[in-house]
């Protein structure tokens, strides 16, 4: 005969670590000022190309600097340090995603007071970085014209957590047939009222909404109006 | 794959909780929301390689896996959902922001050595 066992309740969030120090940076982001974005994709959804304009161009009016998360190689970090602007790269080796205590590493020796933006490009994967909070004010997932129109269909929890769908390479669009109407409504669907702006970090197209979105975001955090 | 991150921090908080309250621990009782992006099997497999070397090694990882739920303002009334593409309510077709339950990440229980 099998004794019943003894069963202990407990409630314990599993993230509960990554949660408490995501919420520690948020305030200390809060206390510098500091405006935290966290991009999140699929493999070459096009995030170096807009976040590298988009340091070149937002540089000339705000301090930005960048982390980037990069399984293997600092190609990325490079492309985004020619912009000007400073920029780490976060080698994560085999980790599919970024976590909050890699953030506070690499953030050692930033003064925050002296950023104004900080750009997190996560590690290309629609899946796993959803479940890890970065201390960021806005996630912002990104979808290529040339990735398909029910990609967010297909990664639900992305989209579900995401606060900004960004549509890259516009610029592709004809080419590919998109289906523009196709990707509002699957974005809409998995979550309602999501706002979508649709880029080309190649060609330019949208960067000024773009760029208007975040100086919005940053004054919002700042209190000025 | 982000699972077997998961499965380490499932080990790790399990262990953290069971040495609080001096005990040892023979099952590890999860839920696991729909909406967590975790897949059960990857999860599993996760929890025998990460608990491997650590007092939770041969435990075993038991998951009660929670729907999605949204409350539909039409309705007034909380509407279970059969799957993650939509946050459409199906009995008044509107779509719910409102999710309920459906992104659980937790431990709620230890079975323990007596
Ligand atoms: N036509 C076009 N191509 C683009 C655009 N943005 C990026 N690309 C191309 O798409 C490829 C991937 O772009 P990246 O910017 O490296 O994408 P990523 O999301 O940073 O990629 P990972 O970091 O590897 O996940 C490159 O060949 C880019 O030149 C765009 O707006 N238009
Ligand atoms: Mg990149
Ligand atoms: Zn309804």
């Amino acid at each position: 005969m099998t004794k019943t066992p003894r069963i202990l309740e407990v409630r314990a969030n599993v993230l509960k670590d990554n949660d408490l120090l995501a919420r520690s940076m948020r305030l200390r982001f809060a206390q510098t000022g500091t405006l935290v974005l966290n991009l999140v994709s699929s493999p070459g959804s096009g995030k170096t190309t807009l976040l590298r304009r988009t340091l070149l161009e937002l540089g000339q009016r705000y301090r930005v600097a960048a982390l980037v998360g990069d399984l293997a190689t600092d190609n990325d970090a490079k492309r985004l340090a020619e912009s000007g602007a400073p920029v780490r790269q976060i080698e994560t080796k085999t980790l599919c995603h970024l976590e909050a205590h890699m953030i506070e590493e690499h953030l050692q020796n930033w003064d925050l007071r002296q950023i104004d933006i900080l750009f997190i490009e996560n590690v290309g994967n629609l899946v796993c970085p959803s479940s890890w909070d970065l201390g960021e004010d806005l996630r912002i997932a990104l979808f290529s014209t040339t990735e398909g129109e029910d990609k967010p269909l297909k990664y639900p929890t992305l989209i579900n957590t995401a606060d900004i769908a960004l549509i890259t390479k516009i610029d592709l669009a004809e080419a590919v047939e998109f289906d523009r109407e196709a990707m509002y409504q699957n974005l809409r669907e998995m979550r309602p009222g999501i706002e979508i702006l649709e880029v080309s970090g190649k060609r330019g197209t949208g960067m000024a909404a773009w760029l208007e979105r975040l100086e919005r975001a940053l004054k919002a955090k700042r209190g000025q109006h | 794959m982000h699972e077997l991150s998961i499965a380490t921090s499932i080990v790790s908080v399990a262990q953290q909780e069971a040495a609080a309250r001096g005990v040892e621990v023979e099952a590890v009782h999860l839920r696991l929301g729909a909406l967590s992006g975790v897949v059960v099997d990857s999860l599993l497999f996760g929890y025998e390689v990460a608990s491997q070397g650590t007092p939770l090694e041969g435990t075993r990882l038991l998951i009660e896996e929670v729907p999605l739920t949204i409350y539909c303002p039409s309705c007034q009334a909380e509407v279970e959902l059969e799957g993650i593409q939509s946050l459409r309510c199906p009995r008044c077709g509107e779509l719910s922001g409102e999710i309920r339950r459906g992104k659980e990440l937790e431990i709620v229980a230890l079975e323990v050595k007596d």
